[in-house]
């Protein structure tokens, strides 16, 4: 245990030894061996030293046989320094050091053994070893040696060397570690759940480990509330019976109350993607909770993209190395940053430090981020459009020549400074507050409909320009006609309208005020009006004056309130009238904000219902994943916590030092 | 045990006590806890809006429709009969045949009082001041200053001829109106004070004191009227007041004023010059004598468009109030919530 891995230890001042593991496992096993009191104590290039009740032992290390998934187990060839034995020492997954185990050896004491620490939640591994002779070991050095240096099949190759050497193993042991979850997992897995999301564990333990996981953090019932469903087999026609009979359980249990799920292990996932793709796909569009076991880094990568392909919006969460692909793979990638090392977090598009943060991620800032972009996006259409359409209608009192009623210096800092400022507050915009998005986590339904960027709300924005456009035109031209008709006081009269109309359109959009926006908005108007002055100052510009003579007109003034509330007066009835008689549930829940008090939520917890009473989305979402409206794209979380060690990557340590550590210790490999 | 705190999320390495941990400064900007206030549209506020805005608006509309009808506007559109009989049928090649033309008489009745000063405006309709390549058309650079007088760019056609630089060139300044009316009442002349019709502000700026007029109006087309060589631009009101282009292609530009009081009744007689040339594109020229007001001209849109939009207002909040009254609806009720309602609920 001591031996057998990757671990370099790190002399402390104070004499004390921490050690550098490229894997938590690893940590844990040298850990353990240490309180057993064979201390790994240096690493002195290829020299091993091991401390032993004050001796010191002292090891060779001549060949270290890496992990790979496909052989999911690791070897490290050493020389005893003392008597100058070689050994090789194996460390792996049981269905991998088992089978490599000689002839005649016991090996059921130990598959026992490995079940009932799986049926505990643990994670497995197995030790072997072997003495080599050292002819022997002189052979296959060399050619490991040889199939290292290849530049073709280097993989290949090397694999097969170590296939030779990795045979007639005398299996020492079982190791079992315990991953604990991390705090507030099973309670965001919930929340998440109610919000629609569907849950998918990709791991790359062992079958009966993994569920026991996923039965305590809530993520399937027992029964006989949830329903376990099994693929398995070792040849194409085992697993397509599997999967057709999963199939049909899932199909008639489909509109129960029942919570199904279903269990399939890397084996039979790897010929279920190659030679069922469509039938697999079925049951993917049709299971909301799916647990896949043994999977390698690539299969999760493969998975992900099935789920894409639905038209699925996938979120994959990770925090070791082989999560990267995944991560990379999914539409939103979310790393955790822990003690694995910051691998997944850097591939990640968002990177958490813990679980349970997954929940405000997607809850709060991931709902915030929607509402203000799809603000953003459409006022910014809105406010370019308006100017258009004003340059539109002038063209046709102008001989449609193509005269531009505004002044360049105005159409320039239209953009920048007149109109850019009171949006740029808006990302400190709340809709909601987060306690009442926490308690109403079924809010997320309407994000996941689009409901705030599709065409129809376009659609409204666009009208919006055109019907303000109208407005500021033939205010302005009726009320500046005859003598007062004059480009440049024309021009600003009806910029000035524009300006006014937007600032009270922001102010409309806008949910919550803070001191920000409300200087931003009121802020930007008075702007305008300082900006155009020094304008107005300046003799060789244009519109020399033009401000402070029409400051000075009482017609201006008029002409401009006129404008704000011809505009601002249908759209302010509209929202109204909206709002009270044919509320969105976003606006329900401001309401019941308001008044206060708890908003009770009467309807049941139970997601599956709540999925089908939701009229608009999630029916959609699970039924009709090829004809659906592309426009409304339910997110379907594909949250596999991908190794277990997501869930525990924040306390081996803790564990150790608080919980009782049992003498048999196991060793879980890294996947 | 790590502790879970529902607070802030520290994007960095939560991790309790750790001396150099990564959490963010906290501050109420960056974890978006400023004070907020909420508004929403409740039945209370969104009426009394719309009504306070009616009040306001009405009474703001009957003032602007009160001060539009003080105004006393006389309009006389004189350039279809200010054609000698025989030209009726080419009123083109009247207007633009050489020689001097005799003057047009004209009558105006005055139905009220008028008080001084009294405006006198020339209207053209149809006339596209605003077209793009006419606005254009005009070097600002050249009118302002001497030494620019080269300064021609921008102003084809009508930049320079056979005998050099046209000053002040384009064609907004060679299609100078120059119709002339002359007022009499009683056989009296009216004075018409032709000083102090342009801006300011273009007088100082715009226009320069030792620019003159050279080249003006010698080509072989002539587009309007001409420039007396030895006035300085700058005191050239008529040109000033032409070269602020209009922005609608129905304008008036303002002639002189009258600084007499004109009673009830009066009779005057214009004696007018027919020279400009509106003949070619179906432009009308019209004559008008106006008083003004606080808001300007003779303009009625201002009063019934605010008076529109306070009744329209009134009217909104008056149906909002009974609709509230017959159908109240209790805001916030959570029983409106799709996921409450039971599963056979609309």
């Amino acid at each position: 245990m001591a031996i057998c891995n990757t671990v370099v230890p790190i002399k402390s001042k104070s004499g004390a030894i921490s050690y550098k593991a490229q894997s938590q496992d690893e940590d844990a096993l040298v850990n353990a061996a240490a309180r057993l009191h064979m201390v790994y104590a240096n690493k002195n290039g290829n020299i091993l030293e091991i401390r032993f009740h004050g001796l010191i032992i002292q090891y060779e290390i001549l060949e270290t046989l890496e992990f790979t998934s496909d052989r999911k187990r690791m070897s490290v060839v050493v020389k005893d320094c003392q008597n100058g034995k070689i050994l090789l020492l194996s460390k792996g997954a049981d269905e991998a050091i088992l089978p490599c185990a000689s002839a005649g050896q016991q090996t059921r004491t130990f598959v026992d053994a490995v079940e009932q620490y799986a049926q505990l939640g643990l994670r497995t591994l197995c030790l072997a070893w072997r003495e080599l002779k050292e002819n022997e070991y002189r052979e296959w050095s060399f050619m490991f040696k040889e199939a290292s240096s290849t530049l073709v099949d280097r993989e290949w190759r090397i694999a097969e060397v170590c296939q030779r050497l990795e045979h007639n193993l005398e299996v020492l042991g079982v190791t079992a570690i315990e991953d604990r979850l991390q705090d507030g997992v099973p309670e965001t897995i919930e929340t998440l759940r109610k919000a629609g999301i569907n849950f998918w564990m990709l791991t790359g333990d062992k079958q009966n480990t993994a569920i026991q996981i996923a039965l305590s953090c809530n993520f399937i019932s027992p029964e006989p509330k949830g329903q376990l469903l099994l693929i398995d087999g070792k040849t194409e026609d085992e697993v397509c019976r599997s999967l057709e009979r999963v199939l049909l359980t899932m199909r008639s249990t489909f509109s129960q109350p029942k919570d199904v799920a279903f269990v399939v292990d890397g084996w039979a996932l790897e010929i279920a993607l190659r030679h069922h793709w469509e039938a697999f796909t079925e049951l993917a569009t049709l299971s909301r909770t799916a647990i896949c076991c043994r999977v390698t880094p690539s299969q999760k990568a493969q998975l992900v993209e099935l789920l894409k392909s639905c038209d699925y919006r996938t979120l994959a969460i990770g925090d070791g190395g082989n999560d990267v692909r995944m991560i990379q793979q999914a539409d939103i990638g979310v790393g955790i940053s822990g003690r694995e090392g910051l691998q997944a977090a850097r591939a990640a598009d968002y990177s958490i430090g813990k679980f349970r943060f997954l929940k405000r991620l997607i809850l709060v800032h991931g709902r915030y981020s929607y509402n203000r972009t799809a603000f953003l996006s459409q006022y910014s259409f809105y406010k370019s459009l308006l100017i258009c359409f004003i340059q539109i209608f002038f063209s046709f009192i102008s001989g449609v020549s193509g005269t531009s009623l505004f002044n360049s210096v105005s159409l320039m800092a239209y953009n920048v400074f007149y109109t850019s400022i009171p949006v740029l507050v808006s990302v400190l915009d709340k809709d909601l507050n987060e306690e009442t998005v926490m308690q109403h986590p079924q809010i997320l339904f309407y994000c996941q409909a689009g409901r705030l960027l599709n065409p129809s709300t376009f659609a409204g924005w666009f009208g919006r320009s055109l019907f303000h456009a109208i407005v500021v035109f033939v205010i302005s031209i009726n009320a500046y006609a005859y003598e007062k008709s004059e480009m440049e006081e024309l021009s600003m009269v009806a910029l000035s309208g524009c300006i006014w109309l937007q600032a009270f359109v922001v102010a409309l959009e806008t949910n919550s005020f803070t001191k920000l926006q409300h200087l931003a908005i009121w802020g930007n108007l008075i702007a305008f009006y300082i900006i155009n002055w020094m304008f107005s100052a300046l003799p060789s510009s244009g519109m020399y004056t033009i401000m402070f003579r029409l400051c000075r007109q009482p017609s201006y003034w008029i002409t401009v309130f006129l404008i704000v509330a011809a505009g601002m007066g249908p759209i302010l009835a509209l929202k109204y009238f909206r709002y009270t008689y044919r509320p969105s549930k976003i606006n329900i829940l401001q309401q019941a904000e308001r008044r206060g008090g708890p908003i009770l939520s009467l309807g049941s917890i139970e997601p599956l219902q709540a999925r089908t009473i939701e009229e608009d989305v999630s029916p959609l979402s699970i039924t009709q994943p090829k004809n659906r409206n592309p426009v409304y794209e339910p997110l379907l979380s594909d949250s596999p916590n991908s190794t277990r060690r997501s869930f525990g990557s924040g306390t081996p340590f803790d564990f150790f030092q608080s919980q009782r550590l049992s003498s048999y210790s196991r060793n879980c490999k890294d996947n | 045990m790590a502790s879970s705190s529902a607070g802030g999320p520290g994007s960095g390495d939560a991790a309790p006590p750790r001396r150099n941990s990564k959490r963010p400064k906290y501050s109420r900007f960056t974890q978006q806890e400023l004070p907020a206030c909420k508004p929403i549209l409740t039945p209370r506020w969104v009426i009394s809006a719309f009504l306070l805005v009616g009040i306001v608006f009405i009474p703001i509309g009957v003032i602007s429709l009160f001060a539009s009808q003080d105004v006393v506007e006389i309009v006389d559109r004189y350039d279809s009969v200010c054609i000698p009989k025989n030209f009726t049928n080419d009123k083109v090649k009247y207007i633009q045949s050489p020689g001097s033309k005799p003057p047009c008489h004209r009558i105006l009745n005055v139905t009220k009082h008028m008080k001084q000063p009294i405006y006198v405006y020339y209207q053209l309709d149809n006339f596209y001041q605003n077209h793009r390549r006419y606005v254009k058309s005009r070097n600002d650079k050249q009118l302002r200053d001497p030494s620019s007088e080269n300064d021609i760019s921008g102003c084809k056609p009508e930049d320079s001829n056979s005998r050099g630089v046209i000053v002040p060139c384009g064609l907004i300044a060679w299609s100078l109106f120059n119709d002339t009316y002359n007022f009499s009442h009683n056989n009296q002349q009216l004075k018409v004070n032709r000083r102090g019709i342009s801006w300011k502000s273009d007088r100082d700026h715009k226009f320069g004191k030792d620019v003159f007029p050279k080249n003006f109006q010698s080509g072989g087309l002539i587009g309007g009227g001409k420039l007396a060589y030895n006035v300085s631009l700058s005191e050239q009101e008529d040109l000033i007041v032409w070269m602020r282009t209009a922005a609608l292609p129905t304008f008036r530009k303002l002639y002189g004023k009258i600084e007499v009081d004109l009673q009830k009744g009066d009779v005057i007689n214009v004696t007018l010059g027919n020279y400009y040339n509106t003949y070619s594109f179906n432009g009308k020229k019209k004559l008008v004598l106006s008083t003004t007001s606080w808001l300007g001209g003779k303009n009625d849109f201002l009063g019934i468009a605010y008076l529109t939009v306070g009744g329209l207002c009134f009217f909104l909040a008056l149906s909002f109030t009974l609709i509230y009254l017959i159908k109240p609806r209790q805001l916030g009720d959570p029983t409106f919530l799709s996921w409450n309602r039971g599963p056979g609920g609309h």
